[in-house]
C-alpha cells in the first residue's frame, strides 16, 4: 500500500466540510460545571468506534455482493449445472473468437493507417477514432452487453468535459463505444498499460500515476491543454478516482470541475441481476475480471447522457462538484458517500481526529470555566 | 454439500487458552494460519458454486453467543461473521492493525489507538465479545467494566492518574497544554473525594458512572 504523506496534505482542501456528514456526538452539549463523571465517561467516542467496528460507510462502497445462492436443491441443481456449462462451454469460446476476430480486423486496419498516413493527421485521427469505437464494440458484443443509452449523444466541442462515475474499466469501454472519448486514466501494468500506451494514445488520452504526488500539477496542466484545443476527442473524466461498487459514490475530486469548462454528467447503472460489474481491484486483476464477465450472461445497463452543468456565480468548485454528483447519483438511483475513494491506499489525514479533539477540548475548558 | 471445514475449526484453534498475553498473540496466529489454506480452498470453492452464505453452522454460532452471555443476537452474530470476513481481507483468522485502520471511520478516532490495542489479533468469537458490550441487552455493570478495561491499559485492575491523563490527552490532542490537563483532572478528582495520587478500581467507576445512563448502544445490522 504506497502511503503518499504530502497528498494527504493535498486531500484536506479537497474536502468539503465532513463534519456536516459525519455524526459529532461526542460534543454531547452539557450543562453545568465540569464532573469526573464527565471526564471519565467516554461512552460516545466509543459507540463512535463500536460503530465504525460494525459497519461503517467507505468499506460499503467497495462491497461487491455475492450472488444470492439459489440452486441447492433437487431440480434447480441441474438447470444451474446445465447453466455453467453453456456458459463456460459454448457462450465462452464463441465470445473468445468474437474478441479475437474483432482484434485481428482491428490491428490489421490500425497497424497500416498509423504508419502509411503519418502525413494526414485529420484523416488519420478520424480513421483511428473509428477503429478505436470499432473495437469497444467489439468487446462490448464479447460480454453480450446490451446497454441502453438515453439522453443526446455527446458531440466534440471545445471547453466541455464528461464526468461519470466509475465502477470498473469497462465503463470506459461502454462509453467509447458510442463516442470515442479521450480520458484520464491511471497508468496499469502488464498488456492493459501496453494497449494504453499504443492505441489509446491515439485518441488522446492522459496517463497519471496515484502514487506521484508532483504528478497532479502536470496532470491538471495537460488537462488544460485538452481542453483548449478544438479537436481534440471531448475529454471523459471519472472525478471519482476509483471504483466504487455501483451502490454508492464517493466525493468527486475537484480537478475536473476548475477548468472552466462546461460539464457534461453521464449516469452509468450496471443492473446486477445478470452479473456484478463492479471491479474490486484489490481482489482480483483486469484479465480475471474480464474472463468473469465472458463467462456470465450478459453485462446489462443504463447509460444517461445528462444536461451539461456551468458553475453557478459563487460557487466554489467543490460545491459544483457536489452538485453533479448529486445530480448522477440521483440519475442512477445510488446513494452518496462523503468520504474519498484515495482512502483506499491512504490513511484518512490527521485533520479529521484533531476536529474531534478541538471540539472536546473546547467543550472541557468552557465547562471549566462555567463555575 | 461437499464437506467444508466449517468454521469451528476457526474458533478452536485460535483460542489456545493461554492467558499469558505475548505469547497468546503469536500462538494464535501460527495456529490461524493452519487454516488459512483450507479456508481459502473452501470460499474459493464456494464463490464457483454460487454459495457464498455464512460458514458458521448452528453449533457455531451458540457457542458464540454462550461466550457473550447472551447479548447479541443469533442474526447478529451472522452479521457480524460477515463483517469480521470483509475486514480480515488475507483471511488470516484475525483482522491485523492495518484493516482495522483501513476503515476511515475508525482511523480518526481519537480513542482508535487504546482500543485498537484491546482488539488486535482476535479471533472472531472475542471479537464478538469485545462488540457484546454495544449491545442493547448489554447490562449497566458490562458497560462500566468495558470503560474500565479501555482506561487501565496495563491490565492490573487499577487505573491511576497517569492512566487518567493519558485517555484525556488521546481525547484532546494538543488543544490544552499539558499542565492544564493535569490541573484540570487534579480539580474534578478532588472535587469527587479521591486525591491526585490515589488510584481508582472498577467500584470507584460503578460508583462515578452507576447512576446515569451511559450512551452506548451500537445497532448491528441484520440483512
Amino acid at each position: 500500500m504506497s502511503k503518499v504523506n504530502s497528498s494527504n496534505m493535498e486531500l484536506d482542501l479537497d474536502r468539503p466540510n465532513i463534519e456536516d456528514y459525519l455524526p459529532t456526538d461526542s460534543i454531547h452539549e452539557p450543562l453545568g460545571k465540569l464532573r469526573l463523571r464527565d471526564l471519565l465517561d467516554i461512552s460516545p467516542t466509543l459507540r463512535e468506534a463500536g460503530g465504525a467496528i460494525v459497519d461503517d460507510s467507505f468499506t460499503r462502497c467497495f462491497k461487491s455482493n455475492p450472488p444470492e445462492p439459489w440452486n441447492w436443491n433437487v431440480y434447480l441443481f441441474p438447470l444451474w449445472c446445465l447453466g455453467v456449462v453453456v456458459r463456460y462451454g459454448i457462450l465462452f469460446p464463441v465470445r473468445v473468437l468474437i474478441l479475437t476476430l474483432g482484434w485481428i480486423i482491428f490491428l490489421s486496419c490500425y497497424i497500416p493507417v498509423h504508419w502509411l498516413l503519418k502525413g494526414h493527421d485529420k484523416l488519420k485521427k478520424r480513421i483511428e477514432r473509428a477503429l478505436v469505437e470499432l473495437i469497444c464494440s467489439f468487446f462490448v458484443a464479447s460480454w453480450t452487453g446490451v446497454v441502453n443509452y438515453h439522453g443526446p449523444r455527446p458531440c466534440a466541442r471545445p471547453k466541455q468535459v464528461f464526468v461519470a462515475n466509475h465502477t470498473s474499466m469497462i465503463d470506459f469501454i461502454i462509453l467509447e463505444q458510442m463516442t470515442a472519448f479521450a480520458v484520464i486514466m491511471q497508468k496499469h501494468p502488464g498488456w492493459v498499460g501496453l494497449i494504453q500506451s499504443t492505441i489509446l494514445e491515439s485518441v488522446g488520452c492522459i496517463w497519471f500515476n496515484r502514487s506521484e504526488a508532483k504528478d497532479r500539477e502536470i496532470v491538471s496542466r495537460k488537462l488544460r491543454e485538452h481542453v483548449e484545443g478544438a479537436d481534440n476527442n471531448p475529454l471523459l473524466i471519472f472525478p471519482e478516482g476509483t471504483c466504487v461498487n455501483n451502490n454508492y459514490t464517493v466525493m468527486f475530486k475537484k480537478g475536473a470541475f476548475e477548468l472552466g469548462s462546461t460539464v457534461c454528467p453521464i449516469a452509468i447503472k450496471y443492473n446486477k441481476i445478470f452479473v456484478d460489474a463492479f471491479w474490486n481491484s484489490k481482489k482480483h486483476s483486469f484479465t480475471t475480471h474480464l474472463l468473469q464477465l465472458m463467462t456470465s450472461w450478459a453485462v446489462v445497463c443504463d447509460v444517461w447522457y445528462l444536461e451539461p452543468q456551468n458553475m453557478k456565480p459563487g460557487e466554489t468548485p467543490i460545491e459544483f462538484a457536489e452538485r453533479v454528483r448529486g445530480i448522477i447519483s440521483a440519475r442512477a438511483g445510488i446513494k452518496m458517500v462523503p468520504w474519498d475513494g484515495f482512502l483506499k491506499y491512504s490513511r484518512p489525514s490527521p485533520k479529521l481526529k484533531e476536529v474531534k479533539q478541538q471540539a472536546f477540548a473546547e467543550s472541557v475548558l468552557r465547562r471549566l470555566e462555567d463555575k | 454439500m461437499l464437506g467444508f471445514p466449517t468454521n469451528k475449526t476457526l474458533l478452536r484453534d485460535c483460542t489456545d487458552g493461554k492467558k499469558v498475553k505475548g505469547l497468546r498473540r503469536r500462538n494464535k496466529g501460527l495456529k490461524a494460519k493452519r487454516t488459512v489454506s483450507t479456508l481459502i480452498l473452501s470460499k474459493n470453492l464456494i464463490e464457483i458454486m454460487g454459495n457464498t452464505s455464512s460458514m458458521l453452522t448452528q453449533y457455531d454460532i451458540e457457542e458464540v453467543q454462550e461466550h457473550c452471555n447472551n447479548t447479541i443476537s443469533q442474526q447478529e452474530i451472522v452479521s457480524l461473521y460477515q463483517r469480521f470476513c470483509q475486514l480480515d481481507r488475507n483471511s488470516g483468522g484475525f483482522i491485523s492493525a492495518d484493516e482495522f485502520l483501513s476503515v476511515p471511520e475508525f482511523a480518526v478516532n481519537p480513542l482508535s489507538q487504546r482500543l485498537f490495542r484491546m482488539i488486535d489479533g482476535l479471533n472472531f468469537k472475542e471479537f464478538v465479545a469485545f462488540l457484546s458490550a454495544f449491545s442493547s441487552r448489554a447490562t449497566l455493570q458490562h458497560k462500566v467494566e468495558y470503560i474500565f478495561k479501555v482506561y487501565d491499559s496495563d491490565g492490573n485492575g487499577k487505573v491511576s492518574f497517569s492512566d487518567l491523563l493519558d485517555v484525556l490527552r488521546d481525547l484532546t490532542g494538543q488543544f490544552i497544554s499539558e499542565q492544564q490537563r493535569e490541573l484540570v483532572l487534579t480539580q474534578v478528582l478532588e472535587e469527587a473525594g479521591y486525591k491526585k495520587d490515589s488510584t481508582l478500581v472498577l467500584s470507584d467507576f460503578m460508583k462515578i458512572l452507576g447512576n446515569s445512563g451511559l450512551k452506548m448502544e451500537v445497532e448491528i445490522p441484520v440483512d
